[in-house]
């Protein structure tokens, strides 16, 4: 198990692996909605949370079918079935090497960007501290869906429809917490219904994962 | 007997292609499938490898036995030959990869990008995976796609000390490996009779 992280992990900082592909993309929004929105700075602080959020979920959405697709197509899905991992090991590592290479960087580049929303003060952490609870779920949650949709030919259409309502909570609870905090109220309630779902998907989506890659791999 | 198949049966997209099909593997033993294309031979190795249910019959193996070789050969292009063996030598709990270079002619090659391989170069290093499993069961499809002929013989000699140090091979074929200790089993008297399935599997 620690070698497939660790080669997943190398193949997604070499040449042509998707480290850095949701970050840039994560970039590109939020330095686009100031343009867009235009020279209202309140206005802007007062979306700069959930604009984060968003961003943060694409970028994640993004590199999804990348997660199971790969090693779909070279065969070595075939392959790592019949090695003596289990197949529930197999989705949580891939959904971890996932998480490790698009949510952490989207998490440690949020405070930067929060910037060039001016993102209030007080919401800074709070906007750092609900991406780290929330992106591990949106990264099982995506495995599971590139676990459905692996196999399928343009399978990325069908796995973003099929993921994005399974994403709404995650969004609602995140974006709640750093709205809140950006207005200095409390945060326990949503940030606890977040990390709950986080726990929950990753507790029981990775059996789910495991079922459906077995049915598909037929 | 490490492997014992018995009446089975295999569909493919939902028809029926093989049926009855039996045969056993023994240990230092190796079967070859021979057969026209589309027959069955890869949905055969895949039932007997555990990545498909039968339709019918049994395959009774013990676990954790087979090591699965398909005709793609599970490579990662930016990672190098030894990387890649590494890899998959971990994954199933070993460490020791010179032999597997050594016996398939990979040492000169070992720092390469597996990217940068010819097909036939990729094929030798996909076979010599094989070799860094430690199973002992072999099954393969198709192995020697795109080898050439001293390559084929680097298998053969491969599969050959594989079988003395008590393995066994179940391969699909078409090339004559020079292995005389082989048995051949034909499966076109195995072809199934044209009829369509229940077709509920879309809903279960």
């Amino acid at each position: 198990m620690k070698a497939l992280l660790i080669r997943d992990l190398m193949l997604a900082i070499r040449a042509g692996g998707g480290f850095g592909l949701g970050l840039a993309f994560f970039l590109i929004v939020t330095v686009l909605v100031p343009f867009g929105v235009g020279p209202q700075t309140e206005l802007l602080s007062r979306i700069a949370p959930g604009i984060l959020w968003i961003g943060a979920l694409l970028a994640c959405l993004l590199s999804l079918d990348r997660i199971l697709a790969l090693d779909w197509e070279d065969g070595s899905l075939d392959l790592l079935a019949t090695a003596p991992l289990p197949m529930e090991g197999i989705v949580s590592i891939k959904a971890l090497a996932h998480w490790i290479t698009t949510g952490l960087p989207l998490v440690l580049a949020a405070p930067v960007l929060g910037v060039l929303l001016s993102l209030p003060v007080p919401a800074y952490q709070w906007v750092v501290i609900s991406l780290a609870v929330g992106t591990p779920a949106l990264s099982v949650i995506g495995t599971f869906g590139a676990a459905l949709t692996v196999g399928l030919k343009r399978g990325g259409l069908l796995m973003s429809l099929l993921v994005l309502p399974l994403y709404v909570p995650t969004l609602i609870f995140g974006a709640e917490v750093a709205r809140r905090g950006a207005e200095g109220l409390t945060v326990q309630t949503p940030l606890l219904l977040l990390a709950g779902i986080s726990f929950g998907v990753i507790a029981l989506l990775p059996f789910a994962s495991a079922a459906v890659l077995r049915i598909n791999l037929r | 007997m490490v492997l014992t198949v018995r009446d089975l049966a295999v569909t493919r997209g939902g028809l029926a292609i093989l049926e009855g099909v039996s045969f056993d593997l023994s240990a230092g033993e190796a079967l070859v499938l021979r057969g026209p294309n589309g027959i069955g031979k890869t949905t055969l190795l895949r039932s007997v490898a555990g990545l498909q249910p039968p339709e019918g019959g049994t395959v009774t193996r013990a676990e954790d036995q087979i090591a699965y070789a398909a005709h793609s050969n599970g490579l990662k292009a930016m990672l190098s030959v030894t990387e890649n063996l590494k890899f998959w030598a971990s994954v199933f709990g070993l460490s020791d990869i010179e032999p597997a270079l050594e016996a398939f002619d990979l040492k000169e090659l070992r720092n390469r990008m597996a990217g940068t391989l010819s097909a036939g170069q990729k094929r030798r290093l996909g076979l010599a995976r094989l070799m860094v499993t430690g199973r002992p069961i072999w099954v393969l499809d198709e192995p020697t796609v795109s080898l050439d002929v001293a390559s084929v013989a680097l298998f053969a000699e491969a599969v050959r000390r594989h079988l003395q140090g008590g393995g066994s091979a179940l391969m699909a074929t078409h090339i004559d490996l020079g292995l005389d200790e082989a048995r051949v089993l034909d499966l076109t008297p195995f072809k199934a009779a044209p009829r369509t399935r229940q077709m509920d599997e879309a809903f279960l």
